[in-house]
């Protein structure tokens, strides 16, 4: 099998000391974001991306650079069970459904249990979600190669539509969020025509808004001033994992295996779909609660309870960067940002990568493998460590914190300006979490928007304006209308209900 | 101070939702405008500069109006509190000295604003004695210099007082 040996080659390339001494330190760097208020996936890696412009510019350097960042990212998954068990504080969106039962077994002095179980599916969710990853993306990818401009703006609008279809939050809310990222993705020079536009004479503007500047202050602002308001201090249960309790855990784990099952596909399903990791922890949860036997019980302490949610986020969590290396449309705002970083690194996210960059793209999937297993280890033995950083108050944290983020910022473009926008987009961030507006379709329309608008463009130069072109072959065709069913799925879904309840 | 008045709503949904949809419709306002300046029709080589912009500034300023109407529709009994009097003091307790931090970063670089900030948070909010203070604003800025300057190689702004100490 081709994709065995490209695996086999992908490992040689992620086994070098270097880059499993990186896969350290990302994974410990990405608990700690994922632990520290303000701090997740997203952010996390955005400020640490422009420290990896010099990293990838060194031959194989690229690579080393996408292990660094994808193994923060697989910390700070295992990072939000911490927070979100020892402290009923969900440290991502995605783990506020371990809160659930998560919480109460550590009250019950069970943290350890938890833990080990919440680290254990964590894993088990993104090992079927890698192996998924490796079978299925050169596929994708292979299939994605005849794609011309309308395909790929058809699979574009199928992303956002997808984000009014399926997220809970008013579609009208979504449609202002995502076109709000759109309009400061135009802003600056035009990709098409080369001339500047909506910088309104300003020379701040010239290179536009930068994504990740969006994300530090909409994510890491944002979210410190959202924890402020629940107050000070931070009071959470005491963490220790003895080597017994693990394997006492272990013992019991096997007994849910078909609440595992149900929850990586959950998962790994809604992944590869936009916005997935977070309806796919409740979704799954849901699922668990209605199908076992000790349904009832969800909520007061179950094991079950933790495995079900945390499976179903990791297998989302990385099953997002399944469309975002085959097609170059991420799943998740963490995927997008790993996404810029691959653009900013000058490779070219799409088909074409497992053609031309054979060694990145197997190296970074060979990563994933080695990445969970390092995560694993580092969890299951620094618990406490964690914990203790949570411990740390917040009037300490805090300052430090935003002062990480305005870093982050300036040295995304060497700009001060970019620490004001950071403030800005922190207060947005904040009114826009209040207010229900969702952020990820806004920083996915900030990275996406250049590209959508060109093969937008693209498209009608070939078809000489006629919007038709979005239907004229099946596959295209097909696309679209289902992007248009999902753009309308909440009129349809309410035209639904309406009908129902008349007739009965 | 009473409790009562912390308590007390400093703003509420009805009020929140009007003002950031009509901030948005702003927003949509002046991309449009800014599209139809650049030319929102077709030249000979395909769509003119403004012609995604412009609707996408349209979206917005549709969007942002059904969502100023839904808020409108939300009776009084049901508008909850945005934000309590003590919340808005402790949020902005953190967000005037973050401005005021970004506004410092610009005349004394990053690594002075960066101590006075942290400084200013410890003793302040967290009402730590001075060498605790200046024990960790010190650190985090040795820290991040030794990081970011020496390993990584990233210039970060300077001011003044680094020029006076030769590390400029």
């Amino acid at each position: 099998m081709d994709e065995i040996q490209s695996l086999m080659q992908g490992f040689n390339v992620a086994l070098s000391p270097t880059n499993l001494a990186l896969m350290f330190v990302g994974v410990i760097l990405g608990v700690i974001i994922g632990v520290l208020p303000g701090l997740g996936g997203a952010n996390g890696v955005a400020i640490l991306l422009p420290l990896t412009f010099g990293m990838a510019q060194s031959p194989g350097g690229a690579t080393s650079a996408i292990i660094l960042l994808s193994c923060i990212y697989w910390g700070a998954l295992f990072g939000g069970a911490i927070t979100s068990i020892l402290f009923n504080i969900p440290g991502e969106p995605w783990s506020v459904a371990t809160t659930f039962d998560g919480y109460p077994l550590a009250q019950q002095g069970k943290a350890g249990q938890a833990l080990t179980a919440a680290f254990t599916s964590s894993f088990v969710g993104a090992f079927f979600a890698v192996v998924m990853i490796t079978f299925l993306s050169p596929v994708v990818a292979n299939f994605a190669l005849a794609f011309g401009p309308p395909e790929f703006f058809a699979v574009y609008l199928l992303t956002f539509c997808a984000f009014i279809g399926t997220s809970k939050e008013p579609p009208f809310k979504t449609l202002a969020s995502m076109m709000l990222g759109f309009a400061l993705a135009a802003v600056g020079t035009d990709t098409v025509t080369g001339t500047l536009r909506l910088t309104f004479g300003s020379t701040h503007l010239l290179t536009g808004f930068d994504f990740l500047v969006a994300v530090i202050g909409l994510f890491g602002i944002g979210e410190i001033l959202l924890t402020l308001e629940e107050g000070l201090a931070f009071r959470g249960a005491k963490a220790k994992i003895s080597a017994r309790v693990v394997l006492d855990t272990w013992r019991e784990l096997p007994r849910y295996w078909l609440t595992s099952i149900r929850s990586t596909l959950v998962g790994c399903f809604m992944g590869i779909v936009p916005g997935g990791a977070t309806p796919a922890s409740f979704m799954s949860y849901g699922v668990a609660r209605r199908f076992s036997p000790d349904g009832d019980k969800f909520g007061t302490g179950k094991l079950e309870g933790v495995v079900a949610p945390e499976t179903a986020a990791h297998a989302a969590g990385t099953s997002a960067l399944l469309p975002m290396i085959t097609l170059g449309v991420p799943g998740s705002p963490t995927a997008a940002v790993l996404l810029g970083g691959l653009m900013i690194w000058g490779l070219q996210p799409g088909p074409l990568l497992f053609v031309e960059q054979k060694d990145f793209v197997w190296g970074l999937i060979a990563s994933m493998y080695l990445g969970n297993i390092a995560g694993l280890i580092v969890v299951l033995t620094c618990v406490p460590l964690f914990a203790a950083i949570l411990r740390v108050p917040f009037s300490v944290i805090a300052p430090i914190i935003i002062v990480i983020c305005a870093i982050g910022s300036f040295t995304v473009k060497n700009a001060i300006f970019d620490v004001w926008m950071m403030v800005v987009f922190g207060i947005l961030g904040y009114l826009f979490k209040k207010l229900q507006y969702p952020l990820a379709p806004l920083v996915l329309a900030i990275v996406l928007g250049d590209n959508a608008e060109s093969a937008f463009r693209q498209s009608m130069l070939m078809s000489q304006g006629e919007v038709g072109i979005f239907f004229s072959k099946p596959l295209v065709g097909t696309m679209t209308v289902l992007a248009l069913l999902l753009l309308f799925w909440p009129v349809i879904s309410w035209l639904i209900a309406r009908l129902r309840s008349r007739s009965g | 101070m009473s409790d009562a008045r912390e308590g007390r709503a400093a703003l509420r949904y009805k009020g929140a939702e009007i003002g950031v949809a009509a901030f948005l419709f702003a927003l949509g306002a002046l991309v449009i405008y800014g599209s139809l300046k650049l030319g929102v029709g077709w030249a000979e080589d395909g769509p003119k500069s403004g012609y995604f912009p412009f609707y996408v500034g349209l979206i917005i300023c549709v969007s942002s109006l059904v969502n100023i109407a839904r808020a409108l529709l939300v009776r009084d009994a049901d508008n909850k509190t945005f934000v309590k009097v003590g919340q808005l003091k402790l949020v902005l307790s953190v967000l005037v000295p973050a401005a005021v931090y970004a506004a410092l970063v610009t005349w004394i670089g990053i690594y002075a604003a960066s101590v006075l900030f942290i400084g200013f948070f410890m003793r302040w909010l967290g009402k730590y004695p001075w060498w605790k203070v200046a024990a960790v604003s010190l650190g985090t800025v040795v820290v991040l210099y030794l990081v970011f300057e020496l390993w990584f190689k990233v210039p970060l702004p300077k001011g003044p007082l680094e020029n006076l100490l030769g590390l400029g």
